[in-house]
């Protein structure tokens, strides 16, 4: 009978320690949920209409073709048999567990900034979400860059593993956004053109570079990417619901807010707002030249501009470019008078809607103009970048070429 | 707002799998439509203007009609008046690239699957008038076509189309969609689509099973006799949903996820 008693009460000590054990392995999961949704880890490692972290993505770069792995936990094509530490020196160090350097198309240079338990908290999500098995083909790199080994050397010239220090002169909100926007969230990764052998530019007029077709502009440069005019507040609503008052992120930061950031809990959005604001403002030249037109030309351009787009853009976006509920004014839109067209242009052509996520529920969506040609479509961009008060220098169709 | 649908056709024509028609049939088909399109335009000119929901969704209306689709945009289907469940099926086949279109991909990637159904619900409660109908086929398609839709082919494995799709075509709620008022092209490009894969429903896809016993020619019947069809008096799904489906069908009972 007693012993019967002791049995009884061992077992309810078992449960209950495996109990507590479970529910902090389960918070675990969610924190690396969180994480990885930060990450956006899935905006790479899933391909369009396959499975979740399965991976196969094509990334396009200057060096040839990247292929993204399958990060799921199966053993024979995904990263089942990889350790916790395995994980982390991949993330941190750019190591694959074979001991083997990762390319920098997967942003390790910013994940190095995660803290470990981050790390391991994506880990343990990663671990949770189904295996699948699914093998991809290899990278279709160009000489040299298919040789792997030349990134030890890489590494060596242009990579330094390693979290930021915490500055202690600025803010708690700073430094968790500055860990966010450097780290987790590699905004860098597309914001920043690179470099050398595709290692970040550094420099503080660094332009943006180009992501699956769209620019990615600068966040130093107000008329721009950047946020610096922004109160706080308003840049966190603007990161979570991904539109703000004459204003939505389209292109791929569409899906960056959709697949990311709208998960983001207020105080890391209100942290990733003021980093952002602190960004030191600098006016960033385009990477893109564009052509000069003659005045000639540009008469022409803009009157045929202006023909096309009373018929076709002023039924929403106004006479005079002023816009409505859920289009845009073009007049003083910076996107508009960039000095890289690329992204208006791609709107032009491609519509499409904003996400759709908390802050903006049921968005609106522009039709495609796909039948423009690049003369017709080049007319209509010089005629908004020069109308209403804008005044962008004209676009010729050599320039929105692709 | 005036119409523009001139572009639609072309980026489009990546749904069009396996399709061989003649175009002088079609011109002939453009010139009957055009005329009672355009009076149906003009007539319902500015009556939606103002309903923000229809200002949500003039992305799709550019291509889809807000007035319903025009014959000549032959690889667009009409959306009006479909059943919701089958609108926000193909809607989030779309977004997870169970089906294949470089444009509709590209307009649902980051729509959430509340949103997606509200504006399946919103055409499915659109009443546009239907186009003319298309210049019947001749007399061997009209005869092999008539009898897929209506009697079906039981060697091949055949069901008939009215069988699940509705005595009159009209489609059937949930989840069936009506085959009358679809451009010939489109019907022919959706059962290629079916049958080299770039098209899916939920599983078991019925229709993947069935355009695997139809040939070339089977395809051309079916669409050129449907897109012939005299459009009934009442277009409304039918409302009591299929019972017994003649082959095991994923999409007949609820809405995919």
């Amino acid at each position: 009978m007693f012993r019967n008693r002791v049995f009884v009460l061992a077992s309810l000590t078992l449960a209950l320690v495996t109990g507590a054990a479970s529910a902090a392995d389960q918070a675990t999961v969610e924190r690396g949920e969180y994480l990885a949704r930060l990450g956006n880890c899935a905006g790479c490692h899933t391909a369009p209409g396959g499975a979740d972290y399965a991976g196969g993505l094509a990334l396009a770069s200057d060096y040839g073709t990247f292929v993204t792995p399958n990060i799921t936990a199966d053993p024979k094509t995904g990263i089942g048999d990889w350790s916790a530490d395995d994980f982390y020196a991949a993330m941190h160090d750019g190591e694959r567990a074979d001991g083997s350097p990762m390319y920098p198309a997967c942003p390790y240079p910013n994940y190095t900034h995660v803290p470990r338990d981050d790390i391991d908290a994506i880990y343990a999500y990663l671990r949770s979400v189904p295996a699948v098995e699914k093998r991809h083909g290899d990278h279709e790199l160009g000489f040299p860059y298919r040789y792997r080994s030349l990134l030890n050397v890489w590494q060596m010239l242009y990579f330094d593993a390693g979290e930021i220090e915490n500055a202690p002169d600025e803010s708690r909100d700073w430094n968790r956004g500055r860990e966010l926007v450097q780290g987790l969230g590699h905004c860098d990764a597309c914001h920043r053109a690179r470099a050398r052998l595709g290692a970040t530019d550094d420099a503080e007029d660094a332009p943006g570079a180009m992501i699956h077709g769209w620019y990615a502009p600068p966040l130093s440069d107000p008329d721009q990417a950047g946020l610096q005019h922004l109160d706080v507040a308003e840049t966190a609503a603007f990161l979570q619901s991904g539109k703000r008052e004459h204003a939505a992120m389209m292109g791929p930061m569409a899906d960056v807010v959709f697949e990311s950031l709208q998960y983001m809990d207020d105080d890391d959005a209100r942290a990733m707002a003021t980093y952002l604001k602190a960004i030191p403002t600098v006016s960033v030249e385009s990477p893109l030249r564009l052509i000069r037109m003659t005045d000639n030309g540009r008469r022409q351009a803009m009157t045929r501009g202006k023909e096309i787009y009373a018929d076709r853009c002023a039924g929403c976006h106004g006479d005079n470019g002023e816009g409505r509920e859920g289009a845009p004014a073009l007049a003083d839109n910076r996107v508009v008078t960039m000095d890289n067209p690329i992204n208006a242009a791609n709107m032009i052509r491609q519509g499409g809607f904003a996400a759709a996520t908390q802050g903006n529920p049921r968005p609106h969506g522009m039709p495609p103009f796909y039948d423009l040609d690049g003369r017709d479509l080049a007319a209509i961009m010089t005629y908004i970048r020069g109308s209403w008060g804008n005044d962008a220098a004209p676009v010729t169709a050599t320039n929105l070429q692709r | 707002m005036a119409p523009r649908r001139s572009f639609c056709s072309a980026h489009l024509l990546e749904d069009a799998v396996t399709v061989s028609v003649t175009r002088l049939f079609m011109i002939g088909v453009v010139l009957v439509s055009t005329l009672t399109v355009a009076t149906q335009v003009a007539a319902h000119d500015d009556s939606q203007s103002a309903d923000p929901m229809a200002q949500r969704v003039e992305a799709c209306t550019a291509c889809h009609g807000a007035e319903g689709v025009e014959l000549e945009d032959g690889y667009v289907p009409r959306i009006h008046g479909k059943p919701a469940g089958y609108l926000y099926n193909q809607l989030v086949n779309y977004q997870a690239y169970r089906r294949r279109n470089r444009s509709m991909n590209h307009m649902v990637a980051h729509l959430s699957h509340e949103y997606l159904y509200e504006i399946a619900d919103y055409f499915a409660a659109q009443r546009a008038p239907y186009p003319a109908p298309a210049a019947p086929p001749g007399p061997e398609l009209a005869e092999r076509g008539e009898q897929l839709v209506h009697q079906g082919d039981e060697q091949a494995g055949v069901p008939a189309c009215a069988a699940c799709h509705g005595d009159h075509l009209t489609g059937v709620q949930p989840n069936t969609p009506g085959l009358i008022g679809l451009p010939r092209q489109y019907i022919m490009a959706q059962l290629g689509a079916w049958q080299v894969g770039t098209r899916h429903a939920a599983a078991p896809d019925c229709m993947a099973k069935i355009t695997q016993r139809l040939d070339g020619r089977d395809v051309e019947a079916v669409a050129a006799w449907l897109a012939a069809q005299p459009i009934p008096d009442d277009t409304r799904p039918v409302a009591n949903a299929i019972v017994d489906p003649p082959l095991a069908c994923g999409s007949v009972s609820a809405p995919e996820s």
